[in-house]
C-alpha cells in the first residue's frame, strides 16, 4: 500500500509532540504531512510554522486556500480556519467550531478519509478533549491506518484515550516511536531496502 | 462495502445539487466539495433524515426546506472588524489612494449580514471619505441582504467589536456608532446612506459596474478552483486600473491565471492591486 497523506491531530502539549515526530521524518519522506494543532484564533500567523521549522528540514507552512498537496512537505491548519482535504489540494472553511475547536481535527481527518481513503495515516496525539476521535474512526473505516500516542506518554491523555475508545487503533505507541513508525510506512522503496 | 457507500454518497450529492439547480436556479455544483458535504449533512440531520437523497426529496417538494438549506449553504458568519490588522492596512495603504479620487465605488461581494460593510463605512467616515464613496453590498441570499440593510447587531457582541475596532486603529469611541435598543445595537444610518444593498450571485451573475475596490473575504474559500477562476475573471473585469482586490488572510490570487495582472499591496493582508 502506498500512503500519500499523514494527518496529525494535536491539542494541549502538541507543539512538543509534533516537533518530536517531525524531527524523526527525514527529507525523503514520501508523503504530505498535514497537522491540525489547536491554537488560539488570534495566534500569530506563521508562528507555529517558525517553531516547527527548528525541528525539521522538511518545508513547513500554514496552508493557503486551494493550495496543492505535495509530498515531502509539512502543512499546518491556519489559526481560526478549518482545514479540509480534497483530491490533490486543500480547502479552508470558517464554519462553526467543532468540539469548540477551529481548526478541528475531526474536520481534517474526515475530509482526508473521504478524499484519500486507504492512502491516509491518521495520528492522534496529546490533548485535553475528544476532538479527532470520530475523525480517526473514519480514517480507519475507509481503510486507512490509525495511530494513537500511548496515553501514558501524553502530556494530556484525554484526546488519545477518546481516540482509542472510538476505534481499534493499528498502533498505540510512545511518542518517541511514532516518527520512526510513520517513516517506515512512507519512506521511498530505496530507503526501505537500505534499512533492511 | 465502505467504498460502495462512499460512491453512493457522491452520486447523491451530485444529484441533489443538480436538483437544486433545476428546481430553484441556485448553482452549488462548483462549490468546494469537502465543506459543502459537511453543510449538506448538517442540514440532513437537522431535518431528521439519514441520507442525502432523502434530503433531496424534501428540498424538491418543500420550498421552505430549500430556504433553510440555502441559509446553511450561503451564510458566512462574520464579525465587525474581523482581522483588525486588515482594517489597519486598509487605512494605511488603500485610503491614501482613495483620497485621489473624486468619487469611489467599493464592492463588498458576499456581504452576508453586513458586519464588514459597516466596519468599512466606519473607517471611511473617520477618514472623511464616506460622503464621496458608494459601497455596493451584495450577497446571493436575499434574507441576509435585508438583515445587512437594517444594520442591527447583537448587543452582546459589542464588547468584542469594540476591542476589534480599537485594534484596527479606530479613532473614536465605538459606542458613538450605535444605539443600544431592545432589539440590539442599531447602527447609525448615516453609515449606509450612500450604500446600495442588492442580491447578486457570484456564480451566475455578471459584473454591474467598475469599482476602485472589491472586498471579498472568506467567501471564495467555499468555491472550487474552477469557480474561483471565473469569479477572479469577474472581479478582474469589474476592477478599475490600479483598483484594489481584498481577499481573506489565507486566500490568494497567485494560484489563478490572473496572478500576473496583480501586485501585492500588502502580502500579509492579501491586498492586491490590478496593474494590467
Amino acid at each position: 500500500m502506498t500512503y500519500e497523506l499523514i494527518v496529525i491531530g494535536a491539542s494541549w502539549g502538541g507543539l512538543n509532540a509534533v516537533g518530536e515526530i517531525l524531527a524523526a521524518l527525514p527529507e525523503d519522506t514520501d508523503a504530505a504531512v498535514v497537522i491540525a494543532q489547536h491554537r488560539r484564533a488570534d495566534a500569530v500567523e506563521g508562528g507555529l510554522a517558525g517553531l516547527l521549522r527548528l525541528r525539521t528540514r522538511l518545508p513547513v507552512a500554514d496552508v493557503d486556500d486551494k493550495a496543492p498537496i505535495e509530498r515531502g512537505r509539512v502543512y499546518l491548519a491556519p489559526p481560526d480556519y478549518h482545514l479540509l482535504i480534497q483530491n490533490g489540494y486543500f480547502s479552508l472553511s470558517k464554519d462553526d467550531h467543532v468540539h469548540y475547536a477551529r481548526p478541528s481535527i475531526d474536520v481534517l481527518f474526515e475530509s482526508a478519509a473521504d478524499a484519500y481513503r486507504d492512502r491516509v495515516i491518521g495520528v492522534i496525539l496529546t490533548g485535553a478533549n475528544a476532538d479527532g476521535a470520530q475523525g480517526l474512526a473514519e480514517v480507519k473505516r475507509r481503510g486507512g491506518v490509525a495511530v494513537v500516542q500511548d496515553p501514558g506518554t501524553a502530556e494530556r491523555r484525554e484526546m488519545p484515550s477518546a481516540a482509542l475508545a472510538a476505534t481499534a487503533a493499528d498502533a498505540v505507541l510512545p511518542l518517541s516511536e511514532i516518527g520512526p513508525f510513520l517513516y517506515g510506512l512512507v519512506c521511498p522503496p530505496a530507503a526501505a531496502r537500505t534499512e533492511a | 462495502m465502505s467504498t460502495e457507500v462512499r460512491d453512493v454518497e457522491e452520486i447523491e450529492v451530485a444529484l441533489l445539487l443538480e436538483a437544486i439547480h433545476r428546481r430553484y436556479g441556485f448553482d452549488f455544483r462548483e462549490y468546494a466539495p469537502a465543506s459543502l458535504k459537511r453543510r449538506l449533512w448538517r442540514r440532513a440531520h437537522a431535518e431528521g433524515v439519514e441520507t442525502i437523497s432523502a434530503l433531496q426529496a424534501l428540498v424538491l417538494h418543500d420550498p421552505a426546506c430549500m430556504e433553510r438549506l440555502l441559509l446553511d449553504l450561503s451564510i458566512n458568519v462574520t464579525t465587525m472588524f474581523r482581522d483588525p490588522s486588515f482594517y489597519a492596512a486598509f487605512r494605511e495603504k488603500v485610503v491614501p489612494q482613495l483620497r485621489t479620487y473624486p468619487f469611489t465605488r467599493i464592492w463588498v461581494a458576499g456581504c452576508s449580514t453586513g458586519e464588514e460593510v459597516y466596519s468599512l463605512a466606519i473607517v471611511l467616515a473617520e477618514e472623511e471619505l464616506l460622503d464621496r464613496t458608494r459601497i455596493y453590498a451584495t450577497d446571493i441570499n436575499q434574507a441576509v441582504i435585508e438583515s445587512a440593510r437594517l444594520g442591527v447587531f447583537p448587543l452582546e457582541k459589542m464588547q468584542e467589536y469594540t476591542q476589534n475596532y480599537l485594534a484596527a486603529g479606530g479613532k473614536r469611541a465605538f459606542s458613538e456608532y450605535y444605539l443600544a435598543s431592545y432589539d440590539g445595537a442599531v447602527f447609525d444610518r448615516n453609515l449606509v446612506e450612500n450604500a446600495v444593498f442588492a442580491q447578486h450571485n457570484l456564480v451566475s451573475d455578471r459584473g454591474f459596474n467598475e469599482f476602485h475596490v472589491i472586498v471579498c473575504r472568506n467567501v471564495m474559500i467555499y468555491f472550487d478552483r474552477s469557480l474561483q477562476e471565473r469569479v477572479f475573471e469577474l472581479f478582474h473585469e469589474s476592477l478599475a486600473r490600479l483598483g484594489v482586490l481584498a481577499l481573506g488572510h489565507k486566500e490568494t490570487i497567485r494560484l489563478s491565471s490572473f496572478a500576473r495582472h496583480y501586485e501585492e499591496v500588502d502580502p500579509a493582508e492579501k491586498l492586491w492591486k490590478k496593474v494590467s
